[in-house]
Order: C-alpha cells, then structure tokens, then sequence
C-alpha cells in the first residue's frame, strides 16, 4: 500500500514510510532574539541522527498542528543533537518556537542538495548571510573551520535589521575574533549604543578582500538580499556560476512529488534548497514566475 | 577634537580613494586649506541643520550617519570608514547638513573646505566634471542603499 502510489526508486519497498516521521525530545530550548529560538534536539533511543550536508533541511513536525521544513544549524559532526533555529512566523514555527525541554517532536530528513563546499577547496571563499539566513550556513562554517587549511581567504559578512536581530550572537562574536577568516556583521539600521558598522549587507562588499576569478560564494537570506548581493559580487568580478544561492518556497512533501514549491523548473525540495545562481538569475530576476 | 595638521600635502590628499585616478595639477586647487583631523569616538563631525563648511575623506576609523525625529531616539542608518567620503551637502544650496555625522571610534579624517572647493569646480568646468564623476557613485550608492533599507529585507 506504501509504495505503490509513489514513483518508482523513491521508496525502499520493505523500508519506513518516506513522510514516516521519527521521533526526537528538546534537550534545550535558546532564545535568539524576540522572535527566534534554537531548538536542540536529542534522540529518546540513543540512536545517532541521521548524517547530514550543511545546507540540508528537515520537516519538523508537530501533530494535529502539522509540517514546517528548517535548515539544520547545528555541526555536521555531532550526531548525537540535531539543531533548528527557527523564527515565529506562522501557525508551525510558532508552535515550534514554544517548545520546551522534555517535549516531543517529529521529523524527517535530512532532504535537498547542501552547499557545494568541496568547489571552493583551494580557492577564496566568500559567504554572505542576512537575517535567519545564518543558521543554514552554520554547518558550513563548523565544516570549513574544521579543514580551515584547504581553502584561501574565508571572508564572511553577516546582516541584519538590528543588532537585536543577529542570531547565535555568542558564537558569532567568537567567530569575529578568529584570525584565520574574517568575520564582518552589519545591521539595517542602530542606535548609538551600537559600535558595528551599519548598513545592507551590499555596504560591505567593497570592502572584503579576495580574488575575484578564484572565489566560490555562498549566500543565504532573503531573496531580495540575495539578488543583490549577487549582483555586487558580480560587479566585483566573480562569475555568475561560482555563486550559489539558498532557496525557499512553501514545502510540503520534501521529496518532489507534491510541486508545492516548484520554481521555474526546479523543485526547490529536491533539486535545491542550494541552487547554483547562474542557472537560477534569470527567474530571480523575473517579474512573476 | 584635535587638528593633527594645518598643511596637509597634496599627496596626502590625493591618496585617498576618491580621488584615486584624478590629475594632480587639476585638483591642485581642491585641496587648499585642507587640515587633517582626529576625532575621538562620540564626537561629532557635522551637525544636522548647521552650516556646512567642509566635507570629509575618511583615513582611518568609522564614522556613523545619524538621522532623527523629536519624538524617538537618534539612529545611524549608515556607517562610513576608510576611503570614504562624509558629507556632498556642501555643494546643494542652501548649504546645510542634512544629518549628523558622528564618530563611533577614533577617527582620522582630512577635511576639505566647501567654499574653496566650490569656487575651484566652479572656476574650471573639467575639475567640476571629473570631481562629479567620484561624487556620484557615492551618493547613487547611498541612495539604492537608503532603497534597500526601506524595503526593510529582513522584516517580519
């Protein structure tokens, strides 16, 4: 009965359900900001959770509420906790957000195509984040920081509408004290008791320093920030397909059959959420898609 | 504040990046009375609604550009640092600062003299030309940031 309404090759046929949730317990429950937690979760049997690409995302699920997909944001190598940072936004992230330690969760996953970190060995690296576009690019950061020596300049910049607004903050100051990459963050807007630089992320790039014909980058936020970030770093010199780009569209099935977040061509669950911006620009650019 | 320098050299002033490309004899005359500031962090540069005298080209530091309303606090909704420029008021009358300019750390600056800049660009249309040609950039770049921030991106 499991299988044979689904597309050949999807489904082990003697394997779990593929939308069968498994079960995990918040372990510890972190406010970011206002709006925004980090939720680390923990198995009730000990088994370790499934490997994971930076990049990837789960479906989280609570019942009778329903399903919401989030990055992953916690480090590739500890399987042992699996980590959402998730913002209030809606009926799911906002039951999410209000979990507390001891509560029980679903979810299933990982699903999607990560970061392509191994096309940035031996090259600059350029990684660009605005607003909760940071938690799907921390597990990059723990996996490149963890074999720093394979690539060149690490430059990264990290925006957000306010200084109340930056996320896992701790670790970001931790991040900016490191010598061996270069953290910048910047905010939208601030009041004076702010001493960071302030600006769009765009205000930074004139000011980080790599080699444009030798850079891969990675940018992650709204799509908006997105498309603009990739224009400047295009003015800077990096080619249109050394960039690549985090999407998000309304997920339901997370294993491309649904087509609920079908973009242009491409499933966003099954061909992204990481797409390489060349083939991506024009539909960014797009008026209606 | 203090002036580290009454006569800062022409060389000095033509290193800076706005400037980078620009004919030395023809900005000769732009950099005329130019003094080299320190400010310490907190001071303020320019005041929003005074007289604007002078601009500045950023050396060293970070400089915030601080918009208000009476009725809620000061906020900075742009910061500069080095090899940028503070402040193009000086060139459309009447002449006035438009918003407060304010250093967040210590901050090194040369500081050019509007009217003495306003009659050399006046005085020969190729010096006015190429220096509208650095200036633009900046304040085109200003804008579509200003844009960008309305659009509030990271908004809920």
């Amino acid at each position: 009965m499991v299988a044979e309404h689904l597309p050949t090759g999807t489904v082990p046929v003697n394997g779990p359900h593929p939308l069968a949730p498994r079960l995990a317990v918040v372990k510890r429950h972190t406010r970011e900001t206002v709006d925004t937690v980090t939720l680390v979760l923990s198995s009730p049997t000990g088994e370790p959770f499934p490997r994971f690409v930076p990049g990837q995302f789960n479906m989280l699920y609570l019942p009778g509420i329903g399903e919401a997909a989030i990055s992953i944001s916690g480090d590739p190598k500890n399987r042992e906790e699996l980590i959402h940072t998730v913002r209030a936004a809606g009926k799911i992230s906002n039951a999410l957000s209000a979990l507390l330690p001891g509560a029980t969760v679903g979810f299933r996953g990982p699903y999607g195509h990560g970061w392509p970190l191994e096309k940035a060995v031996g090259k600059d690296l350029l990684i660009l984040a605005g607003g909760l576009g940071l938690p799907p690019l921390r597990p990059l950061l723990y996996e490149l920081l963890s074999q720093r020596e394979r690539f060149g300049r690490v430059e990264i910049v990290y925006g957000a509408r306010s200084p109340g607004d930056l996320v896992h903050y701790s670790q970001v100051q931790e991040w900016r004290r490191r010598s061996d990459i270069r953290f910048q963050t910047t905010v939208d807007a601030a009041g004076r008791d702010w001493y960071g630089d302030v600006g769009v992320v765009t205000t930074r790039i004139p000011d980080m320093r790599f080699d444009a014909a030798n850079s891969v980058a990675f940018l992650c936020g709204p799509e908006i920030m997105m498309k603009l970030t990739a224009r400047a770093l295009e003015a800077r010199g990096v080619p249109k397909e050394a960039m690549w780009v985090s999407m998000e569209r309304n997920m339901k099935c997370a294993i491309g059959f649904c087509g609920h977040c079908q973009f242009g061509p491409s499933f966003i669950c099954r061909d992204g959420p990481v797409l390489n911006y060349k083939l991506l620009e024009p539909l960014l650019w797009a008026k209606e898609v | 504040m203090k002036v580290v320098s009454h006569t800062v050299p022409e060389s000095r002033v033509l290193e800076h990046p706005f400037f980078s490309g620009m004919d030395p004899q023809l900005a000769k005359p732009i950099v005329a009375k130019a003094v080299e500031r320190l400010y310490s962090a907190g001071e303020v540069l320019a005041e929003e609604g005074t007289p604007c005298e002078e601009f500045f080209l950023v050396y060293e530091g970070k400089v915030g550009l601080e918009v208000g309303a009476a009725d809620r606090p000061r906020l900075t909704v742009q910061t500069v640092g080095w090899g940028e420029l503070v402040g193009w008021s000086w060139l459309v009358p009447p002449y006035e600062w438009r918003f407060e300019a304010r250093a967040v750390k210590p901050t090194r600056v040369v500081v050019l003299d509007a009217p003495t800049v306003r009659q050399a660009l006046e005085a020969n249309p190729g010096l006015g030309y190429q220096f509208l040609l650095r200036l633009l950039p900046v304040v085109a770049e200003r804008l579509e940031n200003a844009r960008v921030q309305l659009l509030d991106i990271h908004g809920r």
